[in-house]
Parts: C-alpha cells; structure tokens; sequence
C-alpha cells in the first residue's frame, strides 16, 4: 500500500481534531498548552505533505514548517512563563478557575 | 472701488478699531480710553463729512461688493453702498456719537466699567454705522442685531441693578421678536429674487415676479423688523424700560443709533415697500397710532427721561406715518432733526439728572438759575420738537403735516396734528416743571451746573438744531428734498401755508396750555386730572401695556410651556430613558456570556470558524469543489 496525499491530510485532521477537543476539554492549564502544539503539528503535517505532492520542485512548505516549529517553541516558553507566573501567584492550575477578567 | 466706498469704508471700520484698541490695551487707562474711543470716532465723523460733501457736489449711487461666500447657487457678499441717505446717516449717527462720547466723560466720571462704557459705544457706533453701509440683506441683518446686542450690553451697563439688567433683557427679547419677522422676510425674499442685493431685489421686485399679496406679506414681515427696533406700537414696551441705562446711551439710543435703524431700514428699501400699497397702509396707520399713543402717555409720566422716552416713540411714530403715505423726504428728514434735538434733550437730562440726582420731575424746579446753560439749551430743544418756527422741528414735522394731507388720509393728518398739540404740550410741563417755579426739594438746592465737557456738546447739538431745518426749507433750488429723494424725480415741495399755520397755532396752544397749567397755575393739574377721569389713569399707567403683555405670557404663553415641558418630560425623556433601559437590560443580559474563562471564549472563537467556514460553503458552492481538490 502506498502512502498518499489523503492518509497525510486525514492524519492531520485527526490530529487537529485532538487538539481543538483537548484544548477545549483539558481542565489542566498545561493540557491545554499541549493540546495547542497538536494543532500547530496539525498543521504542520498538511504543510509538507501539500508541499511534497503538489508542488515538489519547491520546499516551500518545509521551510514554513521549520518556522512555524520555532514560533511554537517561542510561543510554548511564554505560555509556560505565563502559566507558572499565575500558579505562584494563586495556586490553581485549572484553566476554569482562573476567571479574574469576570464581570 | 472709488475713493467714496474707501472713506464709507473707513468711517464704519474706525469705530471698531477704537472697540478693539480699548478692549485689548487701554481698559486699565480710562482717559486713555475715552481719548482712543472719540479720536476713532472724530476720524469717523470727518470722512463722513467728506462723504456728504461729495455727495452735495454730485449725488450719486456708489455700490461696491466682495464675494463672501456661496451657498448652493446663492451668493453672499460684503457690500458697502454709498448714497444720499447714506451720506446723511452717516454724518448723523457720527456727529451724535462723537458729541455723546464727550458729553460722557463728564457723565461717566469716576464710574468702575469707565473704558468698557467707552469700548461699548464704540462698538454700538461701529454696528450702526454698519447697517448704514450695507448693501445687502444679510449683511444688514448681521449689523441689526449687533445694534441689538449693543444696546443689551448698554442698557445693561449697571448690570448690578435688577432694573437694569430686567430693562437690557426686555429690549433684547422685544427686538428679537421683531428681528425674527425681519429674517422671514429676507430669507422669503431673498429665495424668491435669488440674492440679497438690494438693487438686485429691487430691480426683481420691480419687474412684478412676485404676487401682490405674497410681496405684501413680505413687507410686512420687513417692517417687523422696524416695529421692533424703532419701537412702534406693540413693540414699543422696551425703549421707555431702556431709560435704566446711563443716560449718554439713552440720548446715543434715541437719536443716532438703534431707533434710527429700523426707519433707516425702511427708507433703505422703500423701493420694495412702495410696491405694496396695502402694507404702506398699514405702515402709515402703525406710524400714526404709535405718535398720538406714545404722546398721550407722555402727558402724565413722572421721569424725566421717561417722558422723553415716549416722545421718542411717538416721534418715531411721524417718521414711521411719513414713510408709510409716501413722504419719504419728510420721513428721513425728520430723523435727522429729530437726532439732534433729542439728543439735546436727553443730554440735557443727563445734565439735569447729574446735577440733582433724581428722575423725578416734581423734585426739580427753578433750576433754571442753577443750570443756566442747561435750561436754555432744553428749551431750543423743547421749542425745536414742537414745531416752533424757525428752528428745525418746524420744517420737518411740516413736510410729514404736508405729505400726511398731500396723501389724501385726514384721519392721518388730524392725529399728526393733535400729536404735534400734546408734544407741545408735554414738553413744556416738563421745562417748565423741571427749570422755573421755585425750587421744590433738597435736591433742587444742591444742583449745580455741569462742566464744560457736558455744556459744550449741548450748545452744538442746540445750534444743529436751530439750523438743520433750513436744509429743508421747502421751494428753495437746493433744498434737501431735491438731493434726498427716491425715485426718478425729485419730490415737488412747496410752502403749505394753511398747513404751516395750524401747526404753529397748534404747537403754541399747547405751549400756552403747559404755561396756564404748570406755570400760572390759571388751570388746577388736580382738575384737569379729574376731568380726564379713567383716561388721566390709563394715560398714567401706560395703558396698561405691560400688564397685559404680562397677562398674555402668563396666561398663553405658560400654559403653552406647561405642555410642552409636560411633553418633553414624558414623550421626548420617555425615548431617551426608554433607550437606556433597553441598553441596560441587554446589557445585563448579555454579560453572562463574559465567563471570564478562556475555553469558554475558544470555543465560541472555534464555533464562529466552523460556522463561517459552512455559511462560505453554503453560499458559494464553488468552494466545495476546491476541497475536493483537483
């Protein structure tokens, strides 16, 4: 069986779908981070796989991975900064429990 | 642009400089002030002169105007229009002011707002000489109501008094009644003719585009403006309250500036109001009613200036009946020697007032020896307002008697004639009351007379109003009327003997009436009153004018605001409030959305794309086909 552009594209559905639930669902501030990276790895997936089949002759698609992997990693640090700054500051983790912007 | 519209030009400006100059630099000088102010005003006065001068050598229309701006197709211009009138308003409304200014240095002596007095009349002479030169509508319109404010800020000048300050209010608010008529009537004509220009309108009115009734009731809303600010019966109620001011403004008030707009601005488009014999009519018979009634009311009053205040309405009243059958000559005439005798008069009761300090008549007496230039200065003016040959109220009260008979309205004439009789008549009660007989109280005995500043302009305006007249001696080759005239022709003038004899038999039975009264005391006051009976207590009370005003706006005019407050409250609040509550209660509703947590918001943030995604799907199938790919 060979490996086609569908099972690339289903495999990143999936994976999105994962993510949006997690990200939605996961009561744990950090869960949800990383349900965040499952989406971004979602995407990911359909970069280079669209890339690799559509248009071979560049590697557009790659480098924007390479990028948007960097931008994550980024964007992890601050998430953690963030997330660990609120758990000093009030001891709670659960992202329903952290609601000061409440009218 | 000629060199007359330059010098018009110049002499309407100066005053405001002076305005500025004083508001901006000199108000803690108040010499300087008064120095800056009439030096602006001299200046005023000269070019007004070269302007008359001029205008003797060769009469003519000077028009000049510069784009303002345009609204839609509808142009507005400055525009200065030099002309006979012009030229004699001009040189009256300067004169008067100049000789006012000085007279108020002594007058105003040692007041706080000395300079703000200054920087006023100034202004109020700018706005005058404004309406003068104007050679459009709205730019008249804009001046008129300058005079308004003016005249405001003057007879409000003591503000801290209540009475003043009622009394500035009072004259604003009846002259904006009449103003708000006079703006109908430019903007319905104006949008008919298609310009403010008043050759322009003229000319369009002339050509008969506009349908009689229609140009009547233009007039009449024209002559508002008029009633209001010459102070013609209904209209009348302010000029007698405006006394409250200092008395320099009263005498600026009731000669030169103000009361002379609203007759100016009649004479200024008589053009259009000839056109319209029905609202000439009306104009003759409100000029004839306000001169026998402000007269009668003058009859019995107390205050010296209050008693010159009804002359000045009833006098106004001639000007107004001359205009109104046709006299346009005799009208504007009379506005001229009318300026300065009654300026005469009202400086000379300034000067009487500062030497007693008090208004009322029957505290003064025999001040003749204390006030000798005073009193003999009063009594030309006295005799020059009655009519008495040769001094100059004999020559123009004669042509309105003439132009009166001449049109054809006995009715008319027979009131100017028992008019002049009670003019006569109530001048002299008031020389003889206030200057001869014995001296009646305190205040009669400590009078003194005034100084030079005040006595000098006195004696000019008593010599202007000894020679004015003789400009207007009918049949001569270069009398006024063959120079100041409307039309294509000049006016035919000639001596109306009958006529001229019944004025004086008139005037001096009145005279001799006020001596058998007041003087010999041959005739009892006392029985005179009780044979006038209820008339003597209308007379007293003004016919009871104010009180009905008082009446009708409490009556009408309160009700009215009553439902209209009871609307705003309930209907106009009801929507706004009711505005608000919606806001609120959807607010409140809406705010249970805002959990405060972040999943919360994903998920509505995801359900928005999932949404949107299928609405683009839905509503252009085409997209569909590109996920399906290739």
């Amino acid at each position: 069986m060979t490996i086609t552009l569908t099972h690339y594209v289903v495999l990143s559905a999936v994976l999105f779908g994962i993510g949006v639930f997690g990200a939605l669902t996961r009561r744990n501030a950090i869960g949800i981070m990383m349900s965040i990276e499952l989406i971004f790895n979602a995407a990911n997936i359909n970069m280079v796989a669209f890339s690799r089949f559509i248009t071979p002759e560049t590697a557009a698609g790659e480098l924007f991975t390479m990028f948007i992997i960097a931008v994550a990693a980024a964007e992890s640090v601050l998430g953690l900064a963030i997330i660990l700054a609120i758990y000093r500051k009030r001891q709670v983790l659960n992202a329903d429990q952290m609601d000061l912007m409440k009218w | 642009m000629d060199n007359m519209i330059i010098t018009g030009m110049l002499a309407a400006v100066m005053p405001l400089l002076g305005f500025l100059i004083i508001q901006a630099f000199t108000k803690k000088h108040h010499m300087l002030s008064a120095y800056v102010s009439i030096a602006m005003i001299a200046a005023s006065f000269t070019m007004a002169v070269l302007i008359l001068l001029g205008q003797l050598k060769t009469p003519g229309m000077h028009n000049y105007s510069l784009p303002w701006m345009h609204i839609g197709s509808v142009e507005m211009n400055i525009g200065f229009m030099i002309n006979q009138l012009t030229s004699v308003m001009l040189v009256i409304v300067t004169f008067v002011s100049m000789l006012v200014q000085i007279y108020s240095i002594g007058y105003m002596h040692g007041d706080d707002g000395f300079s703000k007095f200054f920087s006023f009349i100034s202004l109020f002479s700018f706005s005058m000489l404004g309406v003068v030169v104007s050679n459009n509508l709205m730019q008249i319109y804009i001046f008129w109501e300058l005079v308004g404010l003016c005249s405001y800020l003057l007879i409000g000048f003591w503000y801290t008094k209540p009475e003043a300050s009622d009394a500035a209010k009072k004259a604003f608010v009846v002259n904006r009644v009449g103003d708000f008529g006079f703006l109908l009537g430019i903007i319905f004509l104006s949008t008919k003719a298609g310009t403010f220009d008043f050759i322009a309108v003229e000319e369009y009115v002339k050509s008969g585009a506009i349908d009689p009734n229609y140009l009547t009731v233009i007039v009449l809303l024209l002559f508002c403006g008029a009633l209001g600010k010459s102070a013609q019966f209904p209209m009348h109620v302010w000029l007698p309250d405006a006394m409250e001011g200092p008395t320099p403004v009263s005498a600026l008030i009731h000669a030169a500036t103000m009361v002379a707009a609203g007759v100016f601005m009649v004479a200024r488009l008589f053009g259009i109001f000839v056109l319209s014999p029905g609202a000439m009519l009306v104009v003759a018979y409100i000029g004839g009613f306000t001169a026998i009634f402000a007269a009668s009311i003058a009859l019995t009053q107390d205050d010296i200036k209050r008693v010159l205040a009804y002359s000045t309405v009833s006098q106004l009243g001639y000007m107004v009946m001359a205009l109104g059958v046709g006299g346009y000559t005799a009208g504007m005439f009379h506005l001229t020697t009318h300026a300065f005798f009654k300026a005469l008069l009202f400086l000379g009761a300034g000067s009487v007032i500062h030497g007693v300090h008090t208004n009322n008549i029957w505290d003064m007496g025999g001040l003749h020896k204390k006030m000798p230039v005073t009193s003999v200065t009063f009594l030309i003016a006295a005799l020059a307002i009655s009519g008495i040959f040769p001094l100059a109220g004999f020559w123009s009260k004669d042509e309105i008697l003439v132009a009166t008979r001449e049109a054809g309205m006995p009715l008319l004439y027979y009131t100017a004639l028992i008019t002049a009789f009670m003019t006569a008549f109530y001048m002299f009660r008031l020389y003889i009351v206030t200057f001869l007989g014995k001296e009646k109280g305190e205040a009669s005995r400590r009078a003194h007379e005034s100084p030079l500043n005040m006595t000098v302009p006195l004696m000019i305006l008593a010599l202007m109003s000894v020679v004015a007249g003789f400009a207007g001696v009918p049949g001569q080759e270069n009398s006024i009327y063959n120079w100041l005239y409307h039309g294509e022709h000049p006016h035919e003038t000639h001596f109306n003997m009958p006529v001229a004899i019944t004025s004086t038999v008139v005037a001096v039975t009145g005279i001799l009436l006020a001596f058998a009264v007041y003087f010999f005391n041959w005739i009892k006051a006392e029985n005179l009153k009780k044979a006038s009976g209820p008339l003597y207590a209308l007379s007293k009370n003004k016919f009871y004018i104010d009180e009905i005003y008082l009446f009708l706006i409490k009556r009408c005019f309160f009700t009215i605001a009553e439902a209209v407050k009871w609307f705003d409250k309930q209907v106009v609040d009801g929507v706004v409030n009711m505005a608000a509550f919606v806001m609120r209660w959807s607010g409140r509703a809406l705010r249970n959305t805002m959990t405060g947590r972040v999943q919360d918001y994903a998920l509505v943030i995801f359900g928005g794309a999932v949404a949107a995604i299928v609405a683009f799907a839905i509503y252009n199938p085409a997209a569909l086909q590109l996920l399906g790919g290739r």
